[in-house]
């Protein structure tokens, strides 16, 4: 764990702060500088420096992502202020340090931890936060609230894995098909989205290999919204479908390029600079559309319907490098 | 309350929305729209939509029959619109090298091989194009298709024709 700038004074919680979070049922979370106090409404975030206050609900939403996808590829904001960047294997968790009025003003705050204690931090957080009937991976509108004293806890929402096939979905081994059976159904939103299988003729012995499945109605079953998973490989190339509902919880700034696939529906794409937070553009897309995220930039995604999108990752782990040191162009194609 | 209705796009209706530019280049973002871009090609044309280094995204408008084709690694076959047929042969002899990454035209005969079966495949339907078979779409009515593969001597790059610029 490594820590900067380091002069300036550690993190005070108020004795008032301390003792509200324990009337309320709720643990308090230290990892190295930082504290972590919630109450009934709001996760207080205590730093060498200040304290940040962001909404509890959206707080273990974006905490749901950063503990769902082991710190993700690349930078995941919960806000403008807070947030982890992944370097595989350590883990930054900041105050202001994307933020180009904390950085300007030397306001910002960082420190570096093993991922995987950082992770078990985050897991217990979560456990903890989370009441029963408060589902972080939903949507609004299919959940109870995130709000008042200690309530129970939700940990079977919690602790869903996210979901990556091998090869594809449905083959022999690799990760099955989603079904009313296995408790995956469609989703009330996706009542439309045909179910139907494709025909599939194997000769006797290519049965392993003559493989189809449905893509949409496999998505349309997906319990959780904005947390991809991966259905079909092709070396480092992964298709992710996910069901997109509400908004993207954090602002999520890749280390590499990433594409996105709009297979129905519409989202609202708010588009900002990934180290100043200044924002870029808006990218809107409908069924068909297909659009790159640049590597340099954070984007958040609104989805007024449920809908359905490919996000299509390069999982070669030498990308954050070479985007990084400036080998590879933020963006994929000149013309 | 009236259900939700989800819309999907097609060949024949899509509406295709856009980069709206604050302080950024629309090129930056390389948007296009897979049904259009099927609109305007040939038959099994391997149009590229989406490039992340060697790895593609290809649009194919699949109408008729396809010549056969193979790869030395797995590709994926996602149809968006229409309906599509894909038969699979098992060549007696291995037709690519390992090697060589992206599909190769094998011709527009079958290879000499085992029948392994075939796969009809409606929207929304992906198919595994397994690596080391050979296989040929066939299309009655003209699809969409979008494949998962890796650049190859068959991939077209027309983004100046296709993107937002």
């Amino acid at each position: 764990m490594s820590a900067a700038p380091a002069t300036k004074p550690r993190a005070a919680v108020s004795k008032a702060s301390k003792a509200k979070a324990k009337s309320l049922g709720y643990k308090s979370f230290t990892a190295g500088n930082f504290k972590f106090e919630r109450d009934e409404y709001f996760a207080h975030i205590y730093y060498p420096g200040g304290r940040h206050i962001i909404p509890v609900d959206a707080y273990l939403r974006s905490l749901m992502r950063d503990v769902g996808w082991g710190f993700f590829y690349g930078t995941v904001n919960f806000d403008n202020v807070f947030g982890t960047i992944n370097h595989y294997g350590t883990v930054e968790m900041f105050i202001g340090l994307l933020n180009e009025a904390y950085k300007s003003t030397g306001r910002h705050y960082v420190e570096t931890f093993d991922a995987k204690k950082l992770k078990k931090t985050f897991e217990d957080m979560l456990g903890d936060w989370t009441n029963a009937g408060f589902d972080p991976y939903a949507a609004p509108n299919e959940t109870g609230k995130a709000f008042g004293p200690k309530k129970g806890s939700n940990l079977k929402a919690i602790q869903r894995q996210r979901m990556v096939a091998r090869r594809m979905v449905g083959l022999p081994g690799d990760l099955p098909m989603r079904s009313d059976k296995n408790g995956m159904k469609v989703n009330p939103q996706f009542k439309d989205v045909p179910q139907d299988k494709p025909e599939i003729h194997a000769e006797k012995g290519f049965e392993k290999e003559v493989h189809a499945f449905n893509m949409f109605a496999y998505t349309s079953r997906s319990d959780v919204t904005w947390n991809p998973s991966v259905v079909s490989n092709v070396k480092d190339s992964q298709f992710c479908a996910t069901t997109e509902e509400h908004m993207l919880p954090i602002g999520h700034g890749n280390d590499r390029v990433e594409w996105f696939i709009q297979v129905c529906d519409e989202i609202i794409w708010d588009i900002d600079d990934g180290q100043t937070g200044r924002p870029l553009a808006k990218v809107v897309m409908k069924a068909g559309d297909v659009a790159a995220m640049p590597s340099n930039i954070r984007h958040k995604g609104y989805s007024p319907k449920r809908s359905i999108l490919i996000v299509w990752e390069n999982n070669d782990g030498s990308l954050p490098d070479r985007h990084a040191s400036g080998e590879l162009k933020p963006y994929p194609v000149e013309f | 309350m009236a259900s939700p209705q989800t819309v999907f796009g097609s060949l024949k209706q899509f509406e295709k929305g856009g980069v709206e530019a604050i302080d950024a280049n629309p090129k930056h973002y390389t948007f296009s729209n897979v049904f259009e871009v099927a609109s305007q090609s040939k038959p099994y044309e391997k149009v590229c939509v989406g490039k992340n280094l060697r790895y593609v995204i290809e649009a194919v408008r699949a109408e008729g029959n396809s010549p056969w084709y193979a790869a030395s690694h797995d590709e994926a076959a996602l149809v968006m619109d229409g309906t599509v047929e894909v038969h699979l042969v098992k060549p007696d002899q291995e037709l690519v090298p390992e090697s060589k990454e992206g599909t190769v035209l094998v011709g527009t005969e079958a290879p000499k091989g085992k029948k392994m079966g075939w796969i009809k495949a409606g929207k929304g339907h992906m198919a595994l194009l397994p690596k080391g078979a050979a296989y040929q779409f066939r299309a009655k009515k003209p699809a969409v298709v979008l494949i998962q593969t890796i650049m190859g001597d068959l991939t077209i790059e027309r983004w100046a024709e296709i993107c937002q610029k």
